[in-house]
């Protein structure tokens, strides 16, 4: 049985917070727009890392860095972490609005989720632009075999 | 009176007699004055004809045996949108549901609409709903002198916004929306349909700011397309549709 909500609870009203302005017309446009581009990212990404060429086997360490050389590879991966965290943050950030009742709970997750957006997105970049296969001074057997320093 | 009686003397089926059953009704009832702050649940079971809607089931209850039964309804023919409740889980009129429809084989559920304060039995606090209502200004708005004859329209204008006229604020759509249950803070299916009538009308000139309005935190962008409120409509409009049309002339309006 569906729980019914506490009679004579009070609803809304007149007492809603407007908040007008095209912010949410370009979040709404935002998430068809990314949507498409990140079909073709993903599924391209896809494609050349587990079909092209050698497959699956091909792929290692050598291998990312080897992309990751190329500011092709640098500006599509960047691309993807990009526009699928904004999609996804926004996605869930929409679910909680739509969910969470008690304005605390909304205010944790949230918080809780635009930190680890925050995390993951410079991580993320970070590592695209300063991937180094071959660390200096790094122990010689935890390197890849092509390392010859 | 008289014909009833000499039916069940006769006990057999005459010509053009209506076949009667039974029918359970469960109701979920809050009346603070005699129950406590507490809603409950509570069965009535009436004899019912297959001609008989879910209204004429309660009318029985109220009328013959519980007084206190408490629930809206003025015209009783779905035209004033006074009885919207929740039958069996969806929103429907009472007076255009019929009983047979709804499997009287086994008891039918019978809520006050979700989402609206409740204030006694199946009678909810429309208030909120009608506050977003106001909200959308849903009245003419024009400017310039007033004609001196009518306001001209052709037929292809008026059809643009003839699915939007037939809405008799019963609020089923709103409230069966999963996202106005939420914290109700939402406009609502029915406030955008009622702005979506004047905002496609040829002869109306408060389009823009009606759109602004819309365009707000809760307004059409928090429409998930979810469906409830076009299976909801008791008069078939296409709700969801209408949302939609006003979220792409907020679009083409912005870019």
């Amino acid at each position: 049985m569906t729980t019914i909500s506490a009679p004579r609870t009070r609803g809304a009203g007149p007492g809603r917070r407007t908040s007008r302005g095209n912010w949410e017309l370009y979040g709404w446009v935002f998430m068809r727009a990314s949507g498409v581009v990140l079909l073709v990212l993903i599924f391209g990404h896809l494609f050349v890392n587990l079909v092209a060429g050698d497959g699956i086997s091909a792929i290692d360490f050598g291998f990312v860095a080897g992309k990751w050389a190329s500011p092709f590879w640098q500006v599509w991966d960047l691309l993807m972490l990009w526009l699928a965290m904004i999609h996804g943050t926004n996605g869930v950030r929409t679910i909680i609005n739509d969910y969470a009742e008690r304005d605390g709970t909304r205010m944790v997750l949230k918080l809780a989720l635009y930190v680890s957006f925050v995390v993951v997105v410079v991580l993320g970049t970070l590592v695209i632009f300063t991937f180094d296969p071959c660390p200096p001074n790094s122990p010689a057997d935890l390197l890849p075999s092509f390392c010859t320093a | 009176m008289t014909a009833v009686a000499e039916r069940s003397a006769a006990a057999e089926p005459k010509a053009g007699e209506i076949p009667s059953f039974e029918v359970t009704l469960k109701i979920r009832r809050y009346t603070p004055e005699t129950h406590g702050d507490e809603a409950y649940w509570e069965e009535h079971t009436v004899t019912a004809h297959g001609t008989d809607r879910l209204l004429d089931a309660l009318h029985k209850i109220k009328w013959e045996s519980d007084g206190s039964l408490t629930f809206r309804r003025s015209c009783a023919h779905g035209v004033c949108g006074s009885d919207a409740m929740r039958i069996n889980g969806r929103n429907r009129l009472a007076c255009k549901a019929l009983l047979k429809d709804l499997n009287p084989d086994k008891p039918i559920t019978v809520e006050p609409i979700k989402g609206l304060p409740v204030i006694k039995d199946l009678v909810v606090d429309m208030e909120p709903f009608f506050a977003s209502y106001r909200e959308i200004m849903p009245f003419l708005i024009t400017t310039g002198t007033e004609p001196s004859r009518e306001r001209l329209q052709s037929p292809e204008q008026r059809a643009r916004f003839d699915d939007t006229t037939k809405c008799i604020l019963c609020a089923a759509c709103t409230s069966s929306c999963p996202v106005f249950w939420t914290d109700g803070q939402y406009f609502g299916p029915a406030a955008i349909v009622n702005a979506h009538r004047f905002i496609f009308d040829s002869r109306d000139e408060g389009g823009a700011q009606r759109l602004e309005i819309l365009n707000d935190k809760e307004g059409v962008w928090r429409c998930r397309t979810t469906f409830n409120c076009t299976e909801a409509c008791p008069r078939g409009i296409e709700v969801t549709k209408a949302i939609q049309e006003v979220k792409r002339a907020m679009i083409t309006r912005a870019f």
